[in-house]
């Protein structure tokens, strides 16, 4: 996997609060970093290509837009299933963030993670009802954790 | 309230910003309004909530390090170690949550080291244990997220 180099970090950093609304945003942030807005496109167009920036976009704020119920769905998926467990849940296309993570016994044993959006209580318990149908018997066990408040929310912050 | 370019804004625009000099010119071209437009509608719906940023959606870990944290903290300490565990700038993302683990936060850094040492400041700070669920394997696609408007 590409290493990121001093001039990646400072374009990811520089543009982490979103880009400029101005008519020519790269090049008033390659004016900030002392360097070409032809280069910088160049860099950026590169760290698109090796996978390091998946996108580039309007971000939208789902709650603001309505999204209130935010779950976080948790699965106890044996390890040997988790690969396919993981693959099963995103092919639904709903999911926003799909991890495995390590188990913590005997306070957390679930190892899959899946983070699911919806406007009203009964759609986001159809999506996780999907998600177990999705899983078949590789469900061990599951939880949904609906978040009561958001405390912070920031966009990617690297230690600069 | 949004308008159906509004909307078109947030639906086609997620990961396709083009990559040009000008990318709010090329938007307002496929959307048969001016550059100026397109930036005061960003503007609005970025001031309204709607739009948290327009801009690049990094792959987890491609610069530096993060892990998902989780506590359980006594009701009555809720908001206190809520507030220590937000006052720390490499916690970008804090939720109370409906569980006996009622806090869950997301700690990035630039290394590793570092995301160690946040956890065991607040471990220490708070007398409570942390638990560390760094993100072993990653099976989502990013394509961005398909919104509903009805």
């Amino acid at each position: 996997m590409r290493q990121l180099d001093d001039l990646d970090r400072r374009i990811i950093v520089a543009t982490q609060d979103g880009l400029p609304l101005v008519p020519e945003p790269w090049r008033q942030v390659a004016g900030e970093l002392g360097v070409e807005a032809e280069d910088l496109m160049d860099r950026v167009r590169s760290m698109q290509e090796d996978g390091i920036i998946r996108r580039i976009g309007v971000v939208p704020n789902h709650y603001a837009l309505g999204y209130r119920h935010n779950g976080m769905s948790v699965w106890d998926v044996a390890d040997e299933d988790v690969e396919a467990a993981g693959r099963a849940m995103t092919e639904l296309g709903f999911v926003s963030h799909c991890y495995q993570r390590p188990r913590c016994p005997p306070a957390w044993p679930y190892n899959l993670f899946a983070m699911i959006h919806a406007r009203d209580a009964a759609t986001a318990d159809s999506l996780v009802q999907r998600l177990a149908e999705a899983l078949g018997p590789m469900n061990r066990g599951h939880l949904v954790l609906y978040s009561t408040r958001i405390l912070k929310k920031t966009g990617l912050r690297l230690g600069a | 309230m949004m308008d159906p370019l509004d909307r078109r804004l947030l639906d086609e625009f997620q990961r396709d910003l083009p990559l040009v000099s000008r990318p709010y010119l090329a938007m307002g071209e496929q959307l048969g309004i001016s550059e100026d437009e397109v930036i005061l509608r960003l503007e609005r719906l970025r001031l309204a909530g709607s739009v948290a940023r327009v801009g690049a959606v990094v792959r987890p870990h491609a610069a530096g390090a993060s892990t998902l944290a989780a506590m359980a903290v006594p009701p009555v300490r809720l908001d206190e170690v809520a507030a220590l565990v937000s006052a720390y700038p490499q916690v970008n993302h804090n939720y109370q949550r409906e569980h006996r683990l009622n806090l869950w936060f997301v700690v990035a850094a630039g290394s590793q080291s570092e995301v160690a040492a946040v956890l065991d400041g607040i471990a220490r700070q708070s007398g409570l244990a942390v638990l560390d669920l760094p993100m072993l394997e990653d099976f989502h696609i990013d394509l961005g997220f398909g919104l509903s408007w009805t």
